[in-house]
């Protein structure tokens, strides 16, 4: 152990860094002017990401419970991305009269959990991987609480810290059963010393289970769509984009690097969750009128498609869950961001609210349009290219009847994913919402997020990146 | 550079024209100067297609160019064109070119309308020229944005459950399609352990049996429901019925031969063995599709639903022509594409003229049209005429076709088949002549049509581009049936002939 090997973690290190700079601005400046807080945090969210990205590291620290590799470094630098747009998007709500005087709190805890995220996915062990996962899912409680004089902010905050104590809880469990049968917690022995007995699998499918709480798979959703619900929109997009993808970077990868013998057994898991999920997720999205919650299934149903790319195995899955996640990012965090400028400028969230919203507001109507077009699958943005390249995942290991299954989910989402279309340029309305400006932060994140949508898919660069580090799973 | 280009180039400078236009007139000028020049390159491309043709090229594809573009899973931007391809890249743009002056009068959200219509209409040039079956794919997705919005914001009736429909059903058929095109392309073994997506490359070697039998349907299905086949015809007659007028002639001119085409190209073609299996069941229902269609068109009091029912048994006829499996019929049902798209096309333009002056399209409370306005009443007649196949005009030689190869099969289940298909023409012959007479002949039901208006200098440009194909067609077919033959070559010398 060097100095070297230290900065072997500049990512989390850097975002250490970050948390203690807004929280020295905090201390230091006076009570009522804290304008300073958004361009710093965003600056330096901006400037790790940008380090990380150009100066990627690799190697092993901490006797192996430590690793760091381009292909990790890519998945950090999709949550970079997204943390990013997240906090651009939140300037307005945390300038609002009654946020302005923890304008910080929020910074520094996304730092925290985004930190916690980092470890889980760099970890090398079972222990990190769990550290991880608990420093990244305890801090978004208390932001989904963030609102607390709201009675939904703080049933979101207590509904989220009790369904992950549980699922952490089966987690752990399956862990202990794991290393009972292993005698290792360290990814590399158990993966040699695993043997598909009843005990093992038993574990495997524990830990298959505490991950999906933390994506939100059927049936292990039910907090979902209350928490977004209640958390405030920045939060509840936090947790649908960042939160939900590096659960699934560590799945897929645990799933491929550690469990390969039992992939008989998981993959017949994942067939069938992936199934539920999508359909479940499709069967609620449809009859949700609240924007919030009208996503949250939205995500459900996304997550469902994404399992169905970890069936295709190895390098190809991996590049592929990897590059839906990417362009899930800028997608979702695209509609959120449409949201958010609504709710902040009108404080209105449902979708009969948006009737004849492109008379008055006809960029944002576009963009969110563009945005759920994109999480249908609808040419050319670069949804489609994301679900295409999953189910050629999939379908490359021959599950023609799931593919018939998501397919036919994805028609199915298309019909509620034009529901706010139709709503924003086909209905009428006596008071549409007024015409309103943006902050411009909030539309910096959505420049992003839109180049993002259109960008992605087209240029085929991305995703040969994203498969070329994934070589060798 | 490559001018297969130029037709998806065009178009999109113009949708950047209108988007930066300022007044209304200004967006439709943009839109028909691009829509012009897009015809033009058409009928340049067809000449250059003919000259190769004529220098003694036998290439399957001509005009081709290849770009990679994901070289993980080997797609390509591959472009090329055969005779086949020509002639319905030329329908379209005459149609599209029709349909911008049809349309000249929008007022409502014009420049959206416009940029929607020439964004649909980009789809389906690029599914003509496309090789690579996913870009192909992507480009027949690309049409299902513009088209939900153009029909839900400019449409009449029942519009938003007209385009839902539409669009959940469309899609419905192309997440079949997503299934055929990935057992295609994993499951045709390529000669050097590569997959692709390049539609010649994968013609080259067979599918198994087994996996053509499983694929098949998925492929013929998919393209069947954008084909209007029974009983997936339900989105057409609501949809066609509520799009706007450029739309309707958009949609069931060009879009709907996309089904016809997406059937001979890829599913017929890519598994010949199971398509000569399984072709009984489907023949079933494309000869039902061509009777119901044309009994419903009996019975709908409303113009355009007549002429939606009409098509899905025009559309019926095409696919039916295709099963036939022998040149003669697959030459007749291309020719119907083209011939029907062309029909259809103005049908539904005079349509939306005449539902202009008479704010109805209830045919009973309209009469003696022809004396208020005879332009549009000739027209109206003409394009009738060819609808029910009269010799001169380009239905008859289609139709002809199609049965003169479908009389080529000797047993007793193609006999009644074809004989019930056959049968239609005379219901055809029912509902058009009954139209054209209550509609365009007899007495003036309503006083005030007395003070209607002749067909302006827009709307005759719009219909006349179109009779005059229509009639061209119709005189001098062989060019187009000798194109469209020679091209049918190596689709047909894979399927069993009969």
């Amino acid at each position: 152990m060097n100095f070297q090997d230290l900065l072997l973690m500049q990512h989390e290190l850097l975002l250490t860094l970050a948390a203690l700079v807004v929280l020295c601005v905090e201390i230091f400046s006076p009570e009522n002017n804290k304008r300073m807080v958004v361009p710093l945090a965003v600056f330096s969210m901006l400037l790790i990401a940008a380090v990380s990205f150009f100066f990627p590291t690799s190697g092993k620290a901490f006797g192996d419970m430590y690793q760091s590799d381009t292909l990790r470094g890519a998945m950090k630098s999709v949550l970079d991305i997204a943390t990013l747009i997240v906090f651009l998007q939140s300037y307005g709500w945390v300038n609002k009269e009654e946020n302005r005087n923890k304008i910080s709190e929020f910074f520094i805890i996304i730092f925290s959990s985004l930190i916690g995220m980092n470890f889980m996915i760099s970890s090398g062990d079972f222990l990190m991987l769990y550290l991880g996962l608990e420093l990244a899912t305890i801090p978004i409680a208390a932001l989904a609480a963030f609102d607390r004089y709201k009675m939904k902010s703080a049933e979101a905050g207590i509904k989220l810290i009790l369904s992950s104590a549980l699922s952490t809880a089966i987690l752990l469990y399956g862990l202990s059963m794991i290393y009972a049968t292993t005698g290792s917690i360290y990814f590399d022995e158990v993966r040699a010393a695993f043997k598909p007995d009843a005990l093992s699998v038993l574990g495997m499918i524990f830990f298959i289970t505490g991950m999906g709480f933390k994506m939100s798979l059927v049936p292990f959703h039910l907090w979902t769509a209350d928490v977004y619900e209640g958390s405030p929109i920045a939060v509840t997009s936090y947790l649908s984009v960042v939160s939900k993808g590096a659960a699934a970077f560590i799945f897929t990868f645990v799933l491929y690097t550690v469990f390969p013998i039992a992939s008989e057994i998981w993959l017949q898991v994942l067939v069938v969750l992936s199934i539920v999920t999508m359909t479940i997720g499709n069967l609620f999205a449809i009859r949700q009128g609240n924007m919030k919650r009208f996503l949250a299934f939205s995500s459900i149903a996304q997550a469902g498609f994404l399992l169905l790319g970890i069936l295709g195995q190895g390098q190809l899955g991996m590049g592929t869950v990897i590059f839906f996640l990417l362009v899930y990012v800028f997608t979702n965090l695209a509609a959120f961001s449409v949201v958010a400028a609504i709710s902040d400028a009108t404080g209105k969230e449902d979708m009969t609210d948006y009737n004849g919203l492109y008379k008055t507001n006809p960029n944002l109507s576009l963009m969110l349009m563009l945005a759920l077009f994109s999480l249908a699958g609808i040419p050319p943005v670069a949804g489609f290219f994301g679900k295409l390249f999953l189910f050629s995942a999939m379908a490359s290991k021959g599950y023609y009847i799931v593919l018939f299954i998501a397919v036919i989910n994805a028609t199915i989402s298309l019909y509620y994913y034009l529901l706010p279309v139709r709503a924003m340029f086909i209905n009428k309305s006596d008071n549409p919402i007024e015409h309103f400006k943006s902050n411009i932060y909030l539309k910096i994140g959505l420049g992003i997020s839109v180049v993002g949508i259109l960008l992605t898919g087209v240029f085929s660069i991305v995703y040969e990146y994203l498969i070329s580090v994934s070589a060798g799973l | 550079m490559n001018i297969l280009n130029l037709l998806i180039l065009i178009p999109i400078l113009t949708v950047t024209g209108i988007a930066v236009s300022k007044s209304m007139d200004a967006v439709r000028k943009v839109a028909a100067i691009g829509m012009f020049l897009q015809l033009i390159t058409s009928i340049v491309i067809l000449f250059v297609y003919m000259g190769i043709r004529k220098s003694g090229v036998t290439d399957e594809m001509v005009l081709m160019s290849d770009y990679t573009w994901f070289t993980t899973i080997n797609i390509h931007y591959t472009i090329g064109i055969d005779g086949i391809s020509a002639a319905m890249i030329l329908l379209t743009s005459i149609v599209v070119f029709a349909g911008i002056f049809a349309s000249w009068e929008v007022s409502n959200l014009q420049k959206e309308f416009f940029i929607s219509l020439i964004l649909l209409a980009t789809g389906v040039f690029g599914f003509f020229i496309s090789i690579d079956l996913f870009t192909m794919f992507l480009y027949y997705e690309l049409a299902v944005i513009p088209m939900y919005l153009l029909i839900g914001i400019w449409g009449t009736g029942p519009k938003e459950y007209s385009a839902m429909k539409l669009t959940i059903m469309l899609m419905a058929g192309s997440a079949l399609l997503i299934v055929a095109l990935f057992g295609i392309y994993y499951l045709t073994g390529p000669a050097d352990g590569q997959h692709t997506f390049n539609l010649l490359e994968l013609a080259k070697n067979t599918m198994s049996l087994p996996a053509q039998r499983f694929f098949f349907p998925f492929a013929f299905l998919g393209f069947g429901v954008l084909g209007a086949l029974f009983p997936f015809h339900t989105w057409s007659p609501d949809g066609h019925a509520s799009a706007p007028t450029a739309v309707s002639m958009l949609h069931a001119g060009v879009l709907m031969k996309l089904g016809g085409y997406g059937i001979f190209r890829i599913a017929m073609y890519l598994m010949p063995q199971a398509a000569a299996e399984q072709a009984w069941i489907f023949i079933i229902l494309t000869s039902t599709s061509v009777i119901y269609g044309a009994f419903g068109a009996i019975w709908q009091k409303d113009l355009k639903y007549i002429n939606a029912y009409s098509s899905v048994s025009h559309c019926g006829l095409v696919i039916f022509g295709l099963l036939m499996m022998n040149k003669t019929a697959m030459d007749g049902a291309i020719l119907q594409m083209i011939s029907h798209g062309l029909m259809t096309a103005l049908f539904f333009a005079l349509i939306g003229m005449i539902y202009s002056r008479t704010h109805t399209r209830i045919i009973s409370e309209m009469g003696g049209l022809m004396k208020v306005m005879p332009f549009l009443g000739v027209v109206y007649l003409i394009a009738g005429l060819a609808s029910l196949g009269l010799p001169g005009l380009s239905g008859f030689v289609a139709e002809m076709s199609i049965f003169f190869g479908a009389f080529q099969h000797d047993d007793m289940f193609h006999r009644v088949a074809t004989i019930m298909a056959i049968s239609a023409i005379v219901v055809t012959a029912v509902y058009i002549l009954r139209v054209v007479g209550i509609l365009l002949l007899g007495p003036i039901k309503n006083e005030e049509y007395k003070l209607l208006t002749d067909a302006t200098w827009y709307e005759k440009i719009s219909t006349l581009s179109l009779l005059i194909a229509v009639a061209g067609i119709g005189i001098y077919p062989t060019w187009l049936y000798n194109m469209i033959y020679e091209s049918i070559g190596p689709i047909a010398a894979k399927l069993i002939v009969y």
